[in-house]
């Protein structure tokens, strides 16, 4: 954070932004300025490096091919890796999730390694695709509220010791492990299968970023009454499912 | 091959019989058109059915993402200059849905068949048609669709060794990676505005670079063809260099691009392009969309738009502030359950306009446009949205399921 300016770095649009992920990087814009604070919004395409002075990086979910390719690239280039020893806050949502963590299984069917950022490692599962919506309780340690989303993912992540859930499941699948966890954080580091976007659907999450990237306490507040009336119906219809 | 020359077997007549008695047992008992019915029990009667329909008339096949309903009505109304045609011009495009229009029109020469884009390749090996056109390729359904990519490679797997002319649009880089496996391809400049499924080379997963209109992996080389059908402004430009006017009822760029393609397959069956876009001026609204209602004294022109490439066309077509916007969205099974992909929308583009929002999922589109910084108002019915809006037109912009209730609701 420099000056009352944050950098907010989207990271790859060009692999990374296939299920409406970018919502992300509008609601943190939107919330920061509402705050009163100057955005520099950087969209990275995968043909430039990565900045390394970033506050916050949010990562999307894409297919199964971009995913290689953005893993490929994000290793060669190295500059999140240098962004996260800076102290970087970094969002990631599905396959980005995965990039993130150790390693996981890409569009060929072999093992492709992550970044390292956060102890998870990724497998594909062997039932259905889990599609559709999710609730789940964020770890009370973060102060958030449930955490609601739209899943769409055939991948499984396996937390390791270094790793804290995000988040346990009290509809839908989350990380697919079966021990109802959903998602992964550690100090700077936060991933997550929750589309919707996730940000949309839990502005919360995006103040937690600001607060984190700003090194506050608490934000001023905002009229958060569309946010608020789009949870409690996706809540409700995730508990009753169609 | 004009004229039915060679009788159905006794089999594909039963066949078909069944299926016509089945679409009307469907339609009594209120079930909608009862094409689709109808084709199911006639195609598990004759598997071959289709192939066999199919056979004395020359096919062209239609797919897209969007545009495929009414580039095969444009293409139906060029080609009647030269003989009867038969077509699934209500929209119901998988194997059933196709084998029931075809059904119908055994005095036809021409078959004009709009093909969801995941049956492409069967349906192409079943009725080896004379012509294939293929508009554009992006993102729909993520929840339930194949991934784009995956699409069009089974599109370039399906059609490498067809004999028909691929009518391809140069502009869509996932087109021509499908289309160029084929033997014969017509390129056409029809433009796409959509830009965001194609920015990683289909062929080798480089950066695309795209300066201006045109397009090139700056890795592997591969590159948009040179088009030989070009959209230019309000002409299409023919192989010769001729320019003709189009003239349509239909609105916005991407009908121009429709017409442009539909002119393109017309000549490949020997329908010059005057005579093609004359006629195409013929089509009016395509099963509801782009039609204007006069409801509680005001305009309504409702237009349908599925995906974000379809929004992003619509946005360019409608009349500009002060006149209010409608939208409606719905997430339920037909339209795909994730509205995320509200998010790939820019719906900035709006701003100016009074907006009114309705729909199953008027929440999402609240949240979305709260975030985009605009003023809109979030209403329960339509009713109340369009007596919020002062009497004059209306664009009323609907998904798929929303669309249909609108339709209903203004007994359109």
């Amino acid at each position: 954070m420099s000056d009352n300016s944050l950098r907010l770095v989207w990271v790859y649009p060009d692999l990374l932004s296939t299920y409406g992920d970018q919502g992300n990087a509008l609601v943190v814009e939107r919330r920061a300025r509402q705050r009163g604070l100057d955005v520099q919004r950087v969209d990275v395409r995968s043909d430039q490096p990565i900045p390394t002075s970033g506050d916050i990086y949010l990562i999307g979910g894409g297919e199964d091919r971009p995913q290689r390719l953005a893993a490929e690239r994000l290793r060669r280039d190295g500059g999140l890796n240098r962004a996260a020893e800076n102290g970087a806050i970094i969002f990631s949502v599905c396959a980005g999730y995965q990039i993130l963590g150790h390693e996981f299984i890409n569009d060929l069917g072999e093992r492709e390694p992550g970044l390292g950022l956060i102890d998870v490692i990724s497998t594909r599962g062997e039932g259905d695709r889990c599609v559709g919506d999710v609730l789940a309780d964020i770890d009370p340690r973060l102060g958030l509220p449930q955490l609601t989303g739209f899943e769409n993912h055939q991948g499984v992540t396996h937390l390791g010791p270094t790793a804290r859930p995000f988040a346990r499941t009290v509809f839908g699948n989350g990380n697919g492990t079966g021990d109802g966890t959903e998602g992964a954080y550690n100090d700077t580091v936060f991933g997550t299968y929750m589309h919707g976007p996730v940000m949309a659907r839990n502005p919360q999450i995006a103040d937690l970023l600001l607060k984190l990237a700003l090194d506050v306490n608490a934000l001023p507040p905002t009229d958060d009454r569309w946010y608020e009336a789009l949870r409690a119906e996706r809540i409700a219809a995730a508990s009753q499912p169609a | 091959m004009a004229g039915n020359s060679e009788p159905l077997s006794p089999r594909a007549k039963l066949a078909v019989t069944a299926g016509k008695a089945a679409a009307a047992v469907s339609r009594a008992a209120g079930r909608g058109s009862g094409s689709v019915i109808g084709g199911r029990v006639a195609l598990k009667l004759d598997p071959d059915l289709l192939g066999r329909l199919a056979h004395h008339l020359d096919v062209v096949l239609v797919s897209a993402t969007n545009g495929k309903t009414t580039t095969t009505r444009l293409i139906a109304e060029a080609l009647r200059a030269s003989g009867p045609v038969v077509s699934n011009a209500l929209g119901a495009n998988m194997p059933a849905g196709i084998t029931s229009a075809l059904a119908g029109g055994s005095d036809a020469k021409f078959g004009v068949i709009e093909v969801d884009e995941k049956y492409l390749a069967g349906v192409a090996r079943d009725v080896t048609p004379k012509a294939i056109a293929l508009l554009n390729l992006s993102r729909d359904q993520l929840d339930r669709a194949a991934e784009t990519r995956m699409l069009a490679e089974k599109w370039r797997e399906g059609l490498s060794g067809t004999k028909a002319v691929v009518v391809a649009n140069a502009d869509d880089p996932l087109v021509v990676w499908a289309a160029s496996s084929s033997q014969n391809v017509v390129w056409v400049a029809a433009g796409q505005e959509w830009k965001d499924d194609a920015w990683s080379c289909p062929a080798c997963g480089g950066v695309m670079q795209r300066p201006g209109d045109d397009w090139f992996c700056g890795e592997c080389g591969f590159r948009r063809p040179a088009p030989s059908w070009v959209l230019h402004g309000d002409h299409v430009l023919d192989p010769h260099g001729s320019a003709w006017p189009i003239h349509l009822q239909l609105p916005g760029r991407a009908n121009k691009a429709n017409a442009t393609s539909s002119a393109a397959v017309a000549a490949v069956f020997g329908v010059p392009p005057q005579v093609a876009l004359e006629r195409m001026y013929q089509v009016q609204a395509v099963a509801g969309r782009y039609d204007t209602v006069t409801w509680l004294e005001r305009e309504l022109r409702l237009l349908l738009a599925k995906n974000p490439a379809g929004w992003l066309e619509t946005f360019s077509l409608i009349d500009p502030p002060p006149t209010p916007v409608i939208l409606s969205v719905n997430a339920r099974g037909a339209d795909g359950t994730d509205t995320s992909w509200l998010w790939d929308v820019d719906y900035t583009r709006l701003a100016g306009h009074p907006i009114f929002v309705i729909g199953d999922r008027r929440l999402d589109l609240a949240v979305r446009l709260e975030v985009a910084g605009l003023d809109f108002r979030v209403c329960d019915t339509l009713d109340e949205a369009v007596r919020q809006a002062p009497p004059g037109r209306i664009e009323l912009i609907a998904n798929y399921t929303a669309f249909q209730d609108v339709r209903r609701r203004v007994g359109n």
